[in-house]
């Protein structure tokens, strides 16, 4: 395992952490906007386990904070679909285009 | 190149190709099962680290319950097979370019960055261990932020309702 | 002196009375009110008495004979740096007794007084509340401990002279005097102001005593800087006393700031005998003689000034008020007049000697003009509410139907006069005496004075009580009536003051040096001064007494220069043409329209480009959350980079 070094696993979560921003600012559909977003959790998550991995072994931080972030990550999504179903009922779509009223 | 590290760059590709395509596939379904590759290919890359316990609770939660969570109101929300509205392109080109830009950036800095990697210890990290970190009330001890989120995790249960709940119709 | 501190409830009676006038006034029925604030008024009196018995005929004196300054009551209210405080106590001393003597017997006077004159008045208690205002502030002014107090209370005394002048304030005419008086006595204290911080500056202290004895110290280091600093080759020391003196001369109706006054008679006659006659318009000389010491020692040309700017007020008043009709306005110019003599007599006499009985005999005068004055006006109110007007031509053979306001309105002409005995010579003759001694030009103008006041207030006297009856009166509809017993006791109380007044050995009491001084009624000296009031009161009688065509012919006679003394001499054509075409249109326009374009235009500009700003702006706020979003990622890529590679 030792023969990868750390900065792979770093510039690994760094594209999918891009990758999920750009399907955040791209893409029009809530959902696929939480899909998005899902992405950049798990790129933050790689990283604490590669540097729990290889910066500080001997401790599990790391770990805990990954645990923690899933366990946020599945009250967020599970509220976010709720209000995305709220919304669907309020203007009969999911485009992130059309729900603009909280304006000036 | 080892064996080991050729799994490792082949989840990676699994990874980055999924979420790629995730993020651009026009057919929401299919979104959603890219996605859901990625994450198991996410939950492989923990058990190439040996993180059973971590890679476990990945495919659990985000398998078995966000992506069928996603799924699910996709299927409330969408007629199956029709494909999203094009994304606008000035939008689109932004997003590509400030995203390329971003990771080079970044790539840049961690590259230039000399991480002190530590091979000195090699720990243990059985279920026990994790469960003893995680309720521990000593100085590594996790159970403060524990409770919190379960706590965290039982608001959220109560908000989705009280948001999702459908309104009355003598009050709306 | 412990016994002292009683003092304080002189001022805080009136003070009281305000309050609860003020407040709960408009809830008592008919005259409760002015009863309520004539009790406590009472009250205020009886102490003041009995305080001015204890001190000059008990405790006053030191173990020398001489009377004390005594502070029964001082704290300090604001502490400077620097030692300089700014207290708030109780001053006792022969002036300050003898005017809460004054000032509290004609306020009681006029309460009483008021009791009819405003009967029926819809804002009755408020008039007394008023008078309960004012009251306290003059008292408050009186025993005030230092400069800063005394200024305080010299704007109360402003404020409620506004008020009441501007009482009838349906009538434009009144607000416009209001105005004036208060503006122009606003303008006056602005100098007094400055005096204060010059003389508070040179001194490092604002109370009366440490003041003086710094500032007439020869060899002390408060007197050498004050002498030593000047501006135009005068001295700061002069500079603080004149400009103090331009407060006292605009509350005094000094020439050239008098012309608020005869406008000030727009207010209800009691308030004219109590603020423009007795109390408030005096507070110049007070002011003069709290200071005499500074005056008399260290700045002998600002003392020069005192008194030629009182002998020119007094004789030029004194010939306005032959021209004048409106009985009220001749009772002012002759206020100013007498209060001219008081100024002169101040500032004719010097540090020492002989020559410092002029203090003694202008605050002399100060009371018995307080007595005579007051009633004038108590009596012209009568006659005013008997004729329904305020000019002469409109009255005549009223004697018979007023004979109390008569008889009395005669006792305060003949004082006012310097008839002997009456109060009126005694004090008159001590000044001509001080003048006499130093400056004989001012001597002269005090002898023409006296001539044209016994003329002028005989021509008044004529007017109103004998001469032909008037059309305007001739109806029975006003026959007996002269006001019920409370309107008359105050004249019968007056009368009696300004008949007796000028037998109390004054000098006994109030000396500069607090020994007793003996002031001079030496008969050879009295023979022309009294002889040429007798003739004025003549040729008043022999011009007014029967309808005659003498008055005609002399104003005639006098032509341009009569026209003149009608218009006042022009003064308020004067002041108008300066504030109008030169203040107005040189300053104050230039400075309104810097004001608005420079000043206004600056603050708008930020405002319309902080409007149009964030007008231009607000399209960024679109509600949708990816856009948003793209400004976040981009602001943030934009920032790291600048933190990364630009800023280190």
């Amino acid at each position: 395992m030792n023969e990868v070094p750390l900065s792979h696993f770093l510039i690994l979560s760094t594209a999918l952490f891009f990758i999920g921003v750009f399907g955040f600012l791209s893409r029009r559909n809530l959902v696929t906007i939480l899909m998005s977003l899902e992405l950049i959790l798990n790129s933050v998550n790689i990283n604490f386990i590669a540097f729990n991995q290889y910066l500080w072994p001997g401790k599990m931080d790391g770990l805990f904070f990954t645990l923690f972030i899933i366990a946020i990550a599945a009250a967020e999504a599970a509220v976010a679909i709720a209000i995305i179903l709220h919304l669907y009922r309020h203007y009969r779509s999911i485009d992130a285009e059309d729900v603009d009223t909280l304006r000036f | 190149m080892s064996i080991s590290a050729m799994f490792f760059y082949a989840l990676s590709a699994a990874v980055l190709v999924s979420a790629v395509l995730s993020v651009t596939s026009r057919n929401i379904f299919r979104s959603a099962i890219f996605l859901l590759f990625s994450l198991i290919s996410i939950a492989g890359i923990y058990f190439w680290m040996n993180y059973e316990f971590i890679a476990a609770v990945q495919t659990i939660v985000y398998v078995g319950g966000i992506v069928v969570l996603i799924i699910f109101s996709i299927f409330l929300t969408q007629q199956a097979g029709v494909s999203l509205p094009a994304p606008m392109k000035g939008r689109m080109i932004y997003a590509a370019l400030a995203s390329i830009a971003g990771f080079v950036l970044v790539v840049m800095q961690l590259l230039a960055h000399p991480f002190k990697v530590d091979n000195s210890v090699v720990a243990s990290r059985g279920i026990k261990d994790i469960g003893h970190g995680l309720l521990e009330t000593g100085a590594n001890g996790y159970v403060l932020p524990f409770e919190l989120v379960s706590i965290l995790l039982l608001a959220a249960m109560i908000g989705c309702i009280v948001i999702a709940l459908k309104p009355n119709s003598t009050t709306a | 002196m412990n016994m002292f501190t009683q003092a304080v409830w002189i001022p805080l009676l009136p003070f009281l009375s305000f309050l609860l006038l003020g407040f709960f006034g408009k809830y008592l029925k008919g005259t409760t009110a002015g009863w309520l604030a004539t009790v406590f008024l009472l009250g205020a009196a009886a102490i003041s008495f009995n305080i001015a018995y204890e001190y000059f005929f008990l405790f006053g004196k030191d173990a020398n004979g001489v009377y004390q300054t005594i502070v029964p009551l001082k704290m300090t209210w604001l502490q400077f740096a620097g030692g300089l405080s700014i207290d708030m106590g109780l001053l006792i001393d022969p002036i300050a007794v003898m005017m809460l003597v004054v000032v509290t017997f004609i306020s009681l006077m006029v309460h009483l007084y008021s009791l009819g004159y405003m009967k029926g008045e819809e804002r009755f208690s408020t008039y007394y509340a008023y008078l309960g205002l004012f009251t306290f502030s003059m008292l408050g002014l009186v025993l005030s401990v230092n400069l800063f107090q005394i200024y305080i209370f010299w704007e109360l005394v402003g404020v409620s002279s506004f008020l009441l002048i501007g009482f009838y304030f349906d009538r434009a005419s009144a607000i416009a005097a209001a105005k004036k008086a208060f503006i122009v006595t606003r303008f006056a204290d602005l100098g007094f102001l400055i005096g204060i911080l010059v003389l508070s500056s040179a001194a490092g202290t604002l109370d009366f005593q440490t003041l003086i004895q710094r500032l007439t110290d020869s060899t002390g280091e408060g007197l050498h800087t004050a002498t030593a600093t000047g501006f135009l080759g005068v001295s700061a020391l002069t500079w603080g006393l004149l400009l103090i003196f331009m407060g006292g001369a605009g509350k005094s109706a000094m020439f050239p700031l008098h012309i608020w006054l005869p406008d000030a008679m727009e207010g209800p006659t009691p308030v004219s005998a109590l603020i423009h006659a007795a109390t408030m318009v005096v507070a110049g000389v007070y002011l003069v003689a709290r200071l005499f010491g500074i005056f008399a020692f260290s700045a002998p040309g600002a003392m020069e000034v005192v008194a030629w700017v009182g002998a020119i007020s007094s004789l030029f008043a004194a010939v306005i008020a032959c021209t004048q009709t409106d009985i009220k306005r001749v009772l002012a110019y002759s206020t100013m007049s007498q209060i001219g003599y008081m100024m002169f007599a101040l500032g004719v006499s010097g540090g020492s000697g002989e020559a410092v009985d002029g203090f003694t005999a202008a605050n002399f005068h100060l009371f018995t003009h307080a007595m005579f004055k007051a009633l004038l006006f108590l009596g012209a109110g009568m006659v005013i509410h008997a004729v329904h007007s305020n000019e002469l031509k409109d009255m005549g053979g009223l004697r018979k139907q007023l004979p109390v306001t008569h008889l009395t309105f005669l006792i305060a002409c003949l004082a006012i006069a310097g008839v002997p005995p009456f109060a009126g010579f005694f004090s008159k003759e001590a000044i001509l005496h001080a003048a006499h001694l130093t400056h004989p030009a001012i001597y002269w103008i005090g002898i023409i004075t006296a001539a044209l006041t016994a003329f002028y207030m005989f021509r008044l006297y004529f007017g109103i009580f004998h001469g032909a009856t008037s059309s305007h009166h001739g109806d029975s509809h006003h026959h007996g009536h002269e006001g019920d017993f409370f309107q008359k006791l105050p004249l019968i109380l007056l009368g009696v003051a300004s008949m007796t007044a000028g037998f109390i050995p004054f000098g006994n009491f109030v000396s500069f040096s607090g020994r007793p001084v003996e002031l001079h009624t030496d008969l050879a000296f009295s023979i022309l001064p009294v002889s040429l009031s007798l003739v004025g009161i003549l040729i008043a009688a022999w011009f007014y007494r029967k309808p005659s065509e003498m008055p005609d012919k002399v104003a005639g006679f006098f032509g341009s220069v009569f026209t003149a003394a009608r218009q006042k001499f022009y003064i308020d054509e004067i002041y108008l043409f300066i504030t109008r075409k030169i203040i107005f249109k040189l300053i104050a326009a230039p400075a309104a329209w810097f004001d608005r374009s420079i000043i206004d235009g600056t603050v708008n500009t930020f405002g319309v480009a902080a409007q149009t700003g964030s007008e231009s702006i607000s399209d960024l706020q679109t509600g949708k959350v990816q856009s948003y979003a793209a400004w976040f990622v981009g602001a943030t890529l934009l920032l790291i980079i600048v933190f990364i590679y630009f800023i280190h």
